[in-house]
């Protein structure tokens, strides 16, 4: 499903500007160690995290993550929205947990 | 990042990064309010125009169209005078507005033409049918697309057209302790980098792993240092050099999960323990070199079987 159809599907707020929502995720990885998320998200997946600091921008960048999810309604950053709009990666946000975002997005055959 | 850009998001980027008076035409036939209604006939037959702006010294003070010029031909086409037959108080654009909303103006207000205004001072400066819109725009793509065409070629073909018995490209990177700002920034700008260079995907995404953490642990742990890319025919080094304080026992912080951040940084989700562990895991060689008070050296390879001729 495409990354601008699950914003839709669980409003999902769109922090960053509305550039490359048109990535199909088939994959997440859930995790806010970041050198954990370095070594073992794969490439085009969505992440769950709680992590809101810009640092997760470049991981997302190096790892080609189709975009990050800001769980438990954490809000971005100023610097990481720019760094996020500069660079084209899609941030999200959702007033759920990480344990109900993960679980939805399971249902719909959405894996690691 | 899997981004599909498609063809259409591209036309409509162009539309809104193109300006009226990037494509409006600059040499604009006008007439004057005291001209005749022959003298237009003329004129549009001549050169073969369907409308012309109407200009009183240096103001734009009407437009005349092909239909006004019909119009007056069936009332019998008696002696008469631009002012007379004219559209005052013309609708206008400016030349720094964006194409889209001149697109809009058209579709809103079915107009064939409209004359392009200086926001400055207001004077007429060109005028822009709606052909000038589509050659603007298709000029524009068509000149990105062969500009595409020019970088991915040099990227892709940067180690065939080298010829040389042996190709080093070196680039360096200054990295600062303790600054979470820039994080990251030279990992992310090497992977670019290498994707330019054609390296293959796999290779890309371990040198980015390798990399990252190795940056990471300049800034975490240290007062800054350097990271220096070497990439030749067959292997990308890293040689990560800091200033300090270096590392007690080189065998612990191999392990995973050891760490000695403090917690603010542990809360960021960094210092689990994980950094070097994860170096090692994507890179052929690493070695650590290190003296407590000096600094830190850190030499990476990556051995890659040849260039991706698909990148």
């Amino acid at each position: 499903m495409k990354l601008r159809e699950l914003i839709e599907l669980y409003n999902l707020e769109l922090k960053s500007t509305a550039e490359s929502l048109d990535a199909d995720v088939t994959r997440a990885y859930a995790g806010d160690i970041l050198s954990d998320v370095m070594a073992h998200a794969t490439e085009g997946s969505l992440w769950i995290t709680l992590q809101t600091h810009a640092n997760i921008v470049p991981v997302a960048l190096l790892k080609s993550l189709a975009g990050i999810v800001l769980v438990n309604g954490g809000q971005p950053e100023n610097d990481t929205l720019a760094k996020a709009n500069n660079e084209k990666v899609p941030i999200l946000t959702t007033r759920l947990t990480a344990f109900e975002i993960i679980g939805r997005l399971y249902k719909l055959g959405i894996r690691a | 990042m899997a981004v599909t850009v498609s063809r259409f998001d591209k036309t409509l980027e162009i539309l809104f990064e193109l300006k009226v008076g990037d494509a409006m035409k600059k040499d604009v036939i006008t007439i004057s309010p005291d001209d005749t209604m022959a003298k237009l006939n003329e004129e549009m037959s001549t050169h073969r125009l369907s409308g012309l702006p109407v200009i009183a010294g240096e103001s734009l003070v009407g437009i005349i169209s092909i239909s006004d010029l019909i119009a007056w031909l069936m009332e019998g086409g008696r002696d008469a005078t631009i002012k007379e037959r004219m559209v005052k108080n013309p609708q206008c654009l400016y030349t720094d507005q964006p194409l889209i909303h001149a697109i809009k103006r058209f579709d809103q207000l079915g107009y064939g033409r409209f004359p392009v205004l200086d926001r400055e001072n207001g004077k007429l400066v060109g005028i822009i049918t709606k052909g000038d819109i589509i050659m603007g725009t298709l000029q524009k793509l068509e000149k990105e697309y062969s500009e595409e065409e020019v970088r991915q070629y040099r990227a892709s073909h940067f180690f065939q057209d080298i010829n040389a018995e042996q190709v080093d490209l070196s680039l360096t990177f200054s990295i600062i302790g303790k600054n979470f700002d820039h994080a990251g920034a030279a990992s992310t700008t090497m992977k670019k980098n290498l994707k330019r260079l054609g390296i293959q995907p796999d290779i890309i995404r371990r040198v980015a792993i390798a990399s990252y953490e190795a940056e990471m642990n300049v800034v975490i742990y240290t007062d800054g240092g350097a990271m220096k890319f070497n990439v030749n025919n067959e292997k990308i080094t890293i040689l990560v050099e800091d200033r300090g304080p270096g590392i007690k026992s080189i065998e612990m912080a191999m392990q995973e999960g050891y760490t000695t951040a403090e917690p603010w940084v542990k809360e960021m989700g960094f210092g689990a323990g994980m950094g070097l562990p994860n170096i090692k895991k994507c890179s052929d060689v690493m070695d650590i070199k290190s003296t407590v008070g000096v600094g830190t050296t850190v030499n990476i390879e990556i051995l890659i079987a040849g260039v991706d001729h698909e990148a």
